[in-house]
């Protein structure tokens, strides 16, 4: 680790804040204001953090310090003053959010998770983001049912009663939309990683597996072939899963992180599909029909299909390669500080375990293995750290996963190679950042 | 089903396990399960599973029988879809349009060839492969605020529309689940899906491969692409989307002056977004429906035009405004239409 790079405080030029009259009054000769240009320009890259004046020989300590505030000299709150916390007020910056003109019905449409600032793999359950294909219920779990029929030797009805008296598992996944970094098919479309990746979540998920209800149910082994999953929203949402998946780690879930499913994500029973992308994972989960064929339903068929080169559409696909993104720093962020940086963010992959996540800080041209941290798990997010010491230069930061078969996450030259650049889905691509001298970074393609 | 009629169901609710000897109704041996889990579960009647069961596959199990003409389709369209979908369903408005960018000569070889070449929107009828797919979805979807209000008739009649539309049935259609099978060897698009890929089927391989080069990998690292300057600012102020402590904070807007947060909605403009009604009427813009600014200055000083609006949000209506029709809001609370209305006419604040 290089450690002659001194830490210091990068901040744009002020006479890039400058309005037309300042700039006049430079040129007549009056630079008195500079001074206090200055200091603005640093509040509004620093945001809250306005810099501290220069430390003299007269520095006595910071007044955060020296002078007790009043947390520390009053009462505070009582306990169970809000009876379901909530965040702390200096976190409201951190929101689900909209991409402005993605869709232009919002109860088709999606949310994203603010990826830029979650730490570890847990998405907490109000930032968990949202895609509705009909809107949102919040369903009475008394009046809820689900259904499991088709090819079954006794089709059942479960109450939530019924379910939640079952054996149970809790599992760690991660849920992605099979359209998340979509926009970025042909070109750069959106300034951060909220947007780029963060129709992304990652929960401890708990649930009966798909496999015990349909045991229970005596479903055809010799013919059942596929299972159809059905929500009870207006949509009815419908996806099918094969029945060797569903049989593998599939599950009806009815709690995300230690608590009941939020409306929004399918409240009181949503599919848990793991490792296939997200429509899968049917929310408000009413019916399960076992088939011995696909049912090419609309997302099947219509949307969630992959447009390739020659014309064709790939139908069905689902498993959610092998991908990672840096997320601290990442695009719209400003780094403002030369000196030591850790550098973070989140790998996972459909097909298993996350092995290896290599950094380039230089485009591509030299790569670093990063540091993984535990749990290792199957189809769940993974969080990789590497250190680094910014001098201050240009650079480009990119993120690389292998995983547990030995696939590496490819650049966006070589899927584009394949697949054009029409497909909206599945773009798992190595993410590049720019970093600029001022600090800035911003979100780019690199071939 | 074969064995089981809803007359049994009250004979067998008190029997129990004496009845799961007779190996002619094992599925039905009691309400309760006979399997792992006791006291779990009970079997589903055959009225549920029927009014529940309602895919249609692409071999058509599922698809109830009937028909509907392509006629009786227009006047249902026109009711119902036309204000999402516009009259010839080529609207871009509130969703992709449904028909257009297919020719006779894609009809004959079932791939639609401007799915090679071109650039342009992609239609319904461009991708649909299977005819079973559109019955399916307008039959359990749509309309989109009242889904599955449609009868069987009005489903096949909507599908009929759609197809002549597209010309692939003539004006005088009639399609029933009897020549669905027929209509499906016009599909435009019928042969251009493949399932033959690695990101359906585990055991199939990826299709594409990269490899984990450590040093001195790319000779030439090329800026492909980057935000363009106009559009820095489009996700509004990114400052104020990050985290106010760390290492990295957000950049505020590219021109110096931070967004005022977006105020609060009012309760009825929140409303009016809940509903969906801002799908097709903007504030001060026309979408598919007129603005609402447009409606509170037509009726101006209109004493009447309160309960007028109220009826009219209830019911639906057309010919105000243009060709397409407003949809009726049967689901709409009585307190919640007055609501909207009130605030549309006080200028939608």
């Amino acid at each position: 680790m290089p450690t002659d790079a001194k830490p210091g405080r990068v901040q744009r030029a002020p006479e890039g804040f400058l309005t037309q009259q300042q700039i006049a009054a430079v040129q007549s000769g009056r630079r008195d204001f500079l001074r206090g240009a200055f200091v603005a320009a640093s509040a509004a890259v620093a945001g809250t953090a306005i810099a501290q004046p220069l430390r003299g020989s007269d520095f006595k300590g910071e007044s955060e310090i020296l002078e007790l505030p009043e947390h520390t000299k009053g009462l505070g709150q009582p306990v169970a003053a809000r009876g379901y916390g909530s965040p702390s007020q200096f976190e409201q910056n951190l929101q689900r959010r909209e991409s402005p003109g993605l869709t232009r019905v919002s109860a088709a449409s999606v949310s994203f998770a603010p990826l830029q600032a979650l730490f570890g793999i847990i998405t907490p359950n109000g930032l968990h983001f949202e895609r509705h294909h009909q809107g949102w219920w919040d369903i009475d779990p008394s009046k809820h049912r689900l259904m499991v029929m088709g090819m079954v030797k006794q089709p059942k009805v479960y109450t939530m009663d019924d379910l939640m008296r079952l054996p149970s598992v809790s599992r760690m996944h991660f849920i992605e939309c099979g359209a998340n970094t979509g926009m970025e098919w042909g070109n750069v479309a959106v300034p951060t990683v909220q947007y780029t990746h963060g129709m992304l979540s990652c929960c401890e998920y708990t649930g009966v597996l798909l496999s015990t209800l349909l045991d229970d149910c005596g479903f055809d082994r010799k013919n059942g072939k596929f299972i159809l999953a059905e929500g009870a929203d207006g949509s009815s949402m419908t996806r099918t899963i094969s029945m060797d998946r569903a049989l593998d780690d599939v599950m009806v879930a009815w709690a995300m992180n230690g608590e009941m499913l939020r409306p929004e994500n399918g409240y009181p029973i949503r599919l848990v599909a793991p490792g296939l992308q997200g429509v899968s994972w049917v929310k408000w989960l009413r019916r399960i029909e076992v088939g011995d064929q696909p049912w090419a339903t609309k997302d099947e068929t219509l949307h969630y299909v992959d447009l390739m080169p020659d014309g064709v559409h790939r139908q069905y696909s689902s498993i959610q390669e092998c991908k990672s993104v840096i997320t601290t720093p990442s695009g719209g962020q400003t780094i403002l500080d030369k000196g030591f940086h850790n550098v973070t963010g989140l790998a996972w992959s459909g097909r298993g375990r996350i092995k290896r996540v290599d950094v380039s800080f230089d485009g591509g041209r030299n790569w670093r293995t990063a540091r993984l941290e535990n749990p290792e798990m199957p189809k769940c997010l993974r969080r990789f750290n590497i250190d680094w010491v910014w001098n201050g230069a240009p650079a480009i930061l990119q993120s690389r996963a292998i995983d547990e078969t030995g696939y590496v996450q490819p650049k966006i030259n070589q899927l584009r190679a394949v697949r054009g650049s029409r497909s909206i889905y599945h773009n798992n691509a190595i993410q590049s950042w720019k970093v600029a001298e001022t600090g800035e970074v911003s979100n780019v393609q690199v071939y | 089903m074969s064995r089981f009629t809803e007359r049994w169901i009250p004979a067998f609710a008190g029997m129990t396990a004496t009845l799961a000897l007779l190996a002619w109704v094992p599925a039905y041996a009691g309400m309760t399960t006979a399997g792992q889990y006791p006291g779990i579960g009970r079997t589903a009647t055959p009225a549920e599973i029927a009014a529940w069961d309602i895919d249609v596959r692409p071999d058509f199990k599922g698809l109830p029988p009937g028909s509907g003409s392509v006629a009786k389709g227009q006047e249902v369209w026109e009711a119902k879809c036309a204000s999402c979908h516009g009259t010839f369903g080529e609207s871009n408005e509130v969703f992709q349009p449904i028909v257009g960018g297919t020719t006779a000569a894609d009809i004959k070889a079932g791939r639609v060839k401007s799915l090679v070449t071109g650039g342009e929107a992609r239609t319904t009828l461009m991708k649909l492969s299977t005819i079973s797919t559109l019955w399916d979805y307008i039959n359990r979807a749509m309309p989109w605020t009242a889904p599955k209000s449609l009868t069987t008739e009005e489903v096949y009649a909507v599908v009929a529309y759609i197809l002549n539309l597209g010309d692939i049935v003539p004006a005088d259609f009639v399609l029933s689940d009897k020549n669905i099978a027929d209509v499906q060897q016009k599909l435009p698009n019928r042969n251009g899906v493949s399932r033959a890929h690695g990101l359906w089927d585990l055991k199939a391989t990826p299709d594409v491969k990269n490899t984990a080069c450590m040093s001195r990998c790319e000779t030439d690292v090329t800026l492909a692409s980057a935000l363009p300057e106009y559009a820095r600012d489009s996700h509004g102020d990114l400052a104020a989307q990050q985290r106010a402590i760390g290492p990295g904070r957000g950049e505020p807007p590219a021109n110096g002056t931070p967004k005022v947060a977006a105020a609060a909605l009012s309760p009825a403009a929140a409303l009016a977004k809940e509903r969906a009604c801002v799908a097709c009427h903007g504030i001060d813009k026309r979408i598919v429906g007129p603005a609402f600014n447009e409606i509170a200055a037509k009726y101006r000083g209109d004493s009447g035009a309160e309960a007028k609006l109220v009826e009219k949000v209830k019911q639906g209506g057309s010919g105000n405004w243009g060709s397409i029709p407003m949809p009726a809001n049967p689901d709409l609370a009585e307190t919640d239409v007055r609501t909207l209305v009130k605030w549309i006419l006080a200028g939608s604040k």
